[in-house]
Parts: C-alpha cells; structure tokens; sequence
C-alpha cells in the first residue's frame, strides 16, 4: 500500500513536471490489454500531446471511479449499454462527432444507435460477440450452442469455464430458454435457475484469463469473447469459436468524453483521429475485434479479414442481440440467482 | 479516576496527575489519528448498510433494515415465501470452515517448526527465521500464482505423483476447496510460526526436565509443562491466521476457480456487479462482528487460570 502511495505521488510529480513539455496531454481510461501502443505513439506525434492510459477491468469499475470524481480523465470507454447511464449521471460532454469531419467513416449500421441516438456524445472503439470457445481436439460436435456450457456434452463435462459475467451469462442462459433479456417473468427466471444450478457440476472453473488458458489448453471449453478467442487460436490453432443460435450477445465499446476532461480539446482530436480508417485498424490489428469503421479492412492484416471469429456466418447473425441495461428489480433477481448460482 | 473535590492532595497525587495528564497530552496526536482513519471509514460502511441501494452503484439515501434483513434471510424470488438465505449461511459457513481447517493446520505444521527453531543455537536461528520470513518478500498474488502453478494438472505436483506412479492420471487439485486450504495454510504458515517461536524461546527447560525427574513421560510434560506456557503463543498465532483467513480473497479466487465463494468474493460482488452497497457495507460489518467475536472468545479462552494438578 504505501509502495503504491509512493508510486501515486511519484507519478503526479511526473505529471506535472511533462506539463510543460508538451504541448498537451490526454489522460485515456481504458479495458486493460486493449489500447494499440502504436495507436497512441502515432496520435502523440501527430499532435504534439502526452497520452496516459490506465486500465480497468470492469464497466462498474469504471463508472464508479468516474462518479466519485478526481480523477483526471478525459476519455472513457464504457459499453454501449452503460452510455445511458452515464448521460443520465450528467458525466459526459456532447462533443457531437456526429459533426466531425472523419464521421463519414463510420459504418452505415453504427451510425445511429440506441444507446446513443445519431451519436452526439460516442465514436465506436470496437465491437464483438459473447460466445463459446471449444478444443476442437476435445470435442468435435456442433459448438454453436449456448448447451457447451449449459448441458455440456459428455466430453467435456468437468471441463468447461464460465466467465464470471454475470449479465452476460445469465441473459445467454434467458436465451436458451427463450426468454427476452432484462425480463421480470418468474416462471422463464426459475427456468433459468434450475438450468444454470443443474450445470454448475459440470464445470471445471469459474474465471477470466480465457486468452491464455485457451492458447495453454487448460480451458477445453469456455464462455469467451470472440476477439479474445481469435487471440487464442492464433497460438492454438485447435481452439474454434461457437455463435450460440438460441442466442448471444453483441457489444460494442464506445469512446466518451468526460464532462470534466481538463484537456476536452485534445480529447475531440481523439475522437476524430480514431474514426480514421488506418488508424482504427490499428485498434483492432491489436485486440482483434471488429471496429465499425469502413475502409478500416484494407489496413488490417489478412487474417483478420477472414477470421471466423470476425465474421460472422450469415445464418447466426440474427441470433445476436444488443443487451439492454437492466435496472432495479430484474437486476436483484439476476443477483440472487448469481448469488445461489456461487454459494 | 474520579477525585472528590475539596479533599487535600499529596504532592505525589498531584505529580501522578500531571504525569497522567501529560501522557494523555502526548498520545492525543495518536489517538485523534486512530478515531479519524479507523473509525472513520468503519463510520461510514455502518451509515451505508441502513441506507437503500442506488440504481447503477452507491447508495439512495434512505433508512431501511433491508440490507440487515437480506443477510439472513431471503425472500424466495419465485413464491414470495420469507425463509432462511440459505445461499449467505452456505457461504458464511464455507468461510467459517476453511478458515477453522487453515488455523489448525499451520498450528500442527507450525509447532514443531517453532520448537525446532528455537531449540537451536543463535546464529542458526536467526538463520531459519530469515527463512521463514523469505516469503513475505514476494506479492500475495505472485505467490498464490506459483501455488497454481504447481497444482495444474501439468504441474509439479501431478506430474511427480505420476512419474512415481502413484497415479494413472492428474487428479484434478486446482479450482476445489483443497487447492483453497493448500493455499491459505501456505500463506499464513509464518503468522503461525512467529508468535509461537517466540513462545517457546521463553521456556525455561528446567521446569521440562523438572518434569522429567518426577516421572511425567513425554506426553504429560507437553501436556502438563509446555503447553500452558506456551498457550499465549497458540493464541495469538491462532488469531493472526484465522482473522486474515476469514476475510481472504485472492487465494479463494485463484485457486477455487470462482466457483464457490467465500465473504471476501461475496461482498465484492455486491460493491460490483450486484451494484448493492446496502448489502456489502452490513456483511462487511457483521464480517468485524465475527472477528471480534473470535477474539474476545481467545482473550478469554488466554486468561482463564489453568487448574494445577
């Protein structure tokens, strides 16, 4: 503790001290394992300004670190569905890059979205898909399906992780059982109680870290994104990824400005330089996922324009569903089903 | 320290007082310190329990016992029907066990390491104690990460139990409530061994071998000689693992896979995903409501007057 006091300060005189060096700076609150150095070496030459990332490993994290204030940054980077709250807290400047001179480089599909209509305060950083990632040296049976995890064939019974994310979990469990996500309706919850407790048995583990222990094949199974799966594959080429057709959920991560950024201008610049579509291929030629700006494609490397993980086949795509922000009572009920689900 | 008023003073009373007086004086910096960063906090974590959850994180406030209420008990979100949190007590107990299993495993580990330690000669002593507290060099995390490492099924442990052939194949350690007490008794195995080291340092082996010579065997000599002198040095090691025990969070999450919780991992789902500060602040007070309970049991369990027989 008192090392990272030590550190804290040490970095603040740090702070301080480059402030009169360059010409600006930019203070980036991020996912960890997520921001392209490249990306932010190239923005802080094109505009003569210090960038500083600092991670996060959760969109709660994030919000309630912003919320108690203090902080210093100038940019987030919350979930689609975690935008509303965050314009609802007042926490985020109108910075309209729907008036921005790269904005015509955004996809047509992700030009107006709900959670932030005809985009008055976000540019998209990345998108992708929740799914399941198999062995395929383990299993070789149809992966498609939320059942890897949820009524794991008898291969990889004892052998499947589970992300523990909650909404995404539980809302994939509401759609196997045909449910909508959010919903209050008891009798589709209890369902998806009675299926998620029934599976539990037959899980190895419970937790992140999926990139590696896929590459390593300690997970033969597991919940995962589709970008950190890709990451796995390209170590370990048996590793494959599933699109469950009951369902699953896409999410795209999306670039704010904060309401109390000291350098708001520096943070515009930002907002612009990424919807560049060189620059945005940088952004995904590192975390890999897909980044809704067109053109990006001709920057990236091969493999990302064919890799199944990116594309998805066409006959899975209406499976996938924006996940809503589930408020007040839905989220105490996903909270004791968890909380039974753990006990 | 009530004085009656108008009764005549000694001088030495008088010294007594403004000696008193001056040591208050002296130690208010410490004690003002003491009231505003411990307290403080633990203020405000009791001020949240009786508040009402915010709709994304923090708090709304108004009073309500729900929180109190959901701890032991829950409404059954299907029937509607009030009964016993099965799901919490499950947990409590969870942490309760295990935090019983690693006290009395580093005591039966720590005891002959102690007793060794400190039968030996000066210099190597001090030899091993450096070794003991080797550990404490390196992080937690670090730590607990090797411990997982040697625990995988292509870890040190299953791969030497089968090129011995002890084994056919691995036997699945990691992520189960054993690779948990494998982890905590390693972690807190030099909190045990300190304080009872200490203890038996002090012995005086005259009074072992007095024993000796009016025929007591081994048995009784530990018994009856060694244990309640060093009784202060089990207790106070006893307390020094149990309490962090009771309260971890990094070794039941690495090493039990996240499977199953312990307080620690509960109360941290409800400051983030759960998004119910409410809930969080009173298990976190009730979790200081067990500790205390734990201690104030040893302090008592400590002083009791051992019978002479």
């Amino acid at each position: 503790m008192r090392t990272s006091m030590l550190a804290m300060s040490a970095t603040a005189l740090l702070a301080l001290s480059t402030q009169a060096f360059a010409a600006g700076e930019l203070n980036i609150y991020n996912w960890g394992n997520y921001t392209n150095p490249e990306l932010i070496k190239k923005f802080e030459k094109a505009h003569d300004v210090k960038v500083t990332v600092t991670d996060y490993d959760s969109n709660t994290t994030a919000l309630t670190k912003i919320e108690a204030g203090g902080h210093g940054f100038d940019i987030v980077v919350p979930t689609g569905n975690y935008v509303p709250i965050y314009v609802e807290k007042g926490l985020l400047l109108e910075s309209r890059p729907d008036q921005m001179t790269n904005f015509k480089n955004v996809s047509e599909n992700w030009k107006d979205v709900p959670w932030d209509p005809k985009r008055h305060y976000t540019v998209p950083w990345q998108w992708g898909t929740t799914g399941v990632a198999v062995d395929t040296s383990v299993y070789g049976g149809d992966i498609n399906t939320s059942a890897i995890f949820l009524d794991p064939p008898a291969e990889l019974v004892g052998k499947v992780n589970v992300v523990p994310e909650m909404n995404d979990i539980i809302n994939m469990t509401l759609f196997y059982v045909g449910g909508e996500p959010c919903t209050t309706d008891k009798t589709v919850l209890k369902k998806v109680r009675d299926v998620l407790v029934a599976a539990k048995p037959k899980w190895l583990s419970m937790d992140y870290g999926t990139t590696d222990k896929l590459s390593s094949g300690e997970y033969p199974a597991t919940v995962n994104w589709n970008g950190s799966t890709f990451r796995a594959r390209l170590n370990n080429p048996k590793v494959a990824y599933g699109y469950p057709k009951e369902g699953y959920p896409l999410w795209m991560d999306a670039v704010a400005i904060l309401k109390d950024a000291k350098n708001p201008e520096n943070a515009k610049l930002f907002q612009n330089f990424i919807m560049e579509p060189e620059n945005a291929a940088l952004i995904s030629a590192f975390a890999r996922y897909a980044n809704g700006i067109d053109g990006s494609e001709a920057f990236m490397p091969e493999e990302m324009r064919t890799a199944p993980e990116i594309v998805t086949p066409e006959a899975l795509k209406s499976a996938g569903q924006f996940l809503p922000t589930c408020s007040g009572e839905s989220r105490d009920l996903y909270t004791a089903i968890w909380t039974e689900l753990q006990k | 320290m009530t004085l009656e008023a108008g009764q005549p003073r000694s001088l030495e009373a008088e010294a007594t007082n403004r000696r008193i007086r001056r040591n208050w004086l002296l130690s208010l910096p410490a004690i003002l310190l003491l009231l505003v960063a411990a307290s403080g906090p633990l203020l405000i974590v009791l001020v949240y329990s009786f508040l009402k959850p915010g709709d994304f994180s923090g708090v709304v406030w108004e009073p309500s016992f729900n929180a109190w209420f959901q701890i032991l008990f829950s409404r059954d979100i299907f029937d509607d029907t009030v009964g016993l949190a099965d799901a919490h007590l499950t947990i409590f107990w969870r942490s309760v066990r295990l935090s019983l299993s690693t006290t009395l495993i580093t005591l039966v580990l720590g005891l002959p390491t102690a007793y060794f330690i400190a039968t030996r000669s000066g210099r190597q002593r001090t030899f091993w104690l450096f070794l003991i507290t080797i550990p404490f060099w390196t992080n937690l995390l670090i730590r607990t990460f090797a411990i997982l490492e040697m625990l995988r099924n292509e870890g040190i442990v299953n791969n030497s139990l089968m090129s011995l052939g002890l084994i056919a194949e691995p036997i699945q350690i990691l992520y189960t409530d054993t690779a948990v007490l494998i982890g905590m008794a390693y972690v807190y195995l030099p909190l045990m061994v300190l304080p009872l080291y200490a203890a038996i340092e002090r012995l005086d082996f005259r009074l072992v071998e007095a024993g000796y010579d009016l025929y007591a065997n081994r048995l009784q000599v530990f018994r009856k000689v060694i244990l309640p002198i060093i009784k202060p040095g089990i207790v106070a090691g006893s307390i020094l693992v149990f309490v962090p025990s009771l309260g971890a969070y990094v070794t039941p999450r690495v090493l039990g896979g996240g499977k199953n919780m312990m307080i620690g991992n509960f109360i941290e789902l409800q400051f983030g995903q759960g998004r119910n500060w409410p809930l969080g602040s009173s298990l976190s007070i009730l979790l200081l409501l067990i500790v205390m309970a734990a201690l104030l049991f040893y302090v008592r369990a400590s002083s009791r007057e051992e019978p002479h027989g």
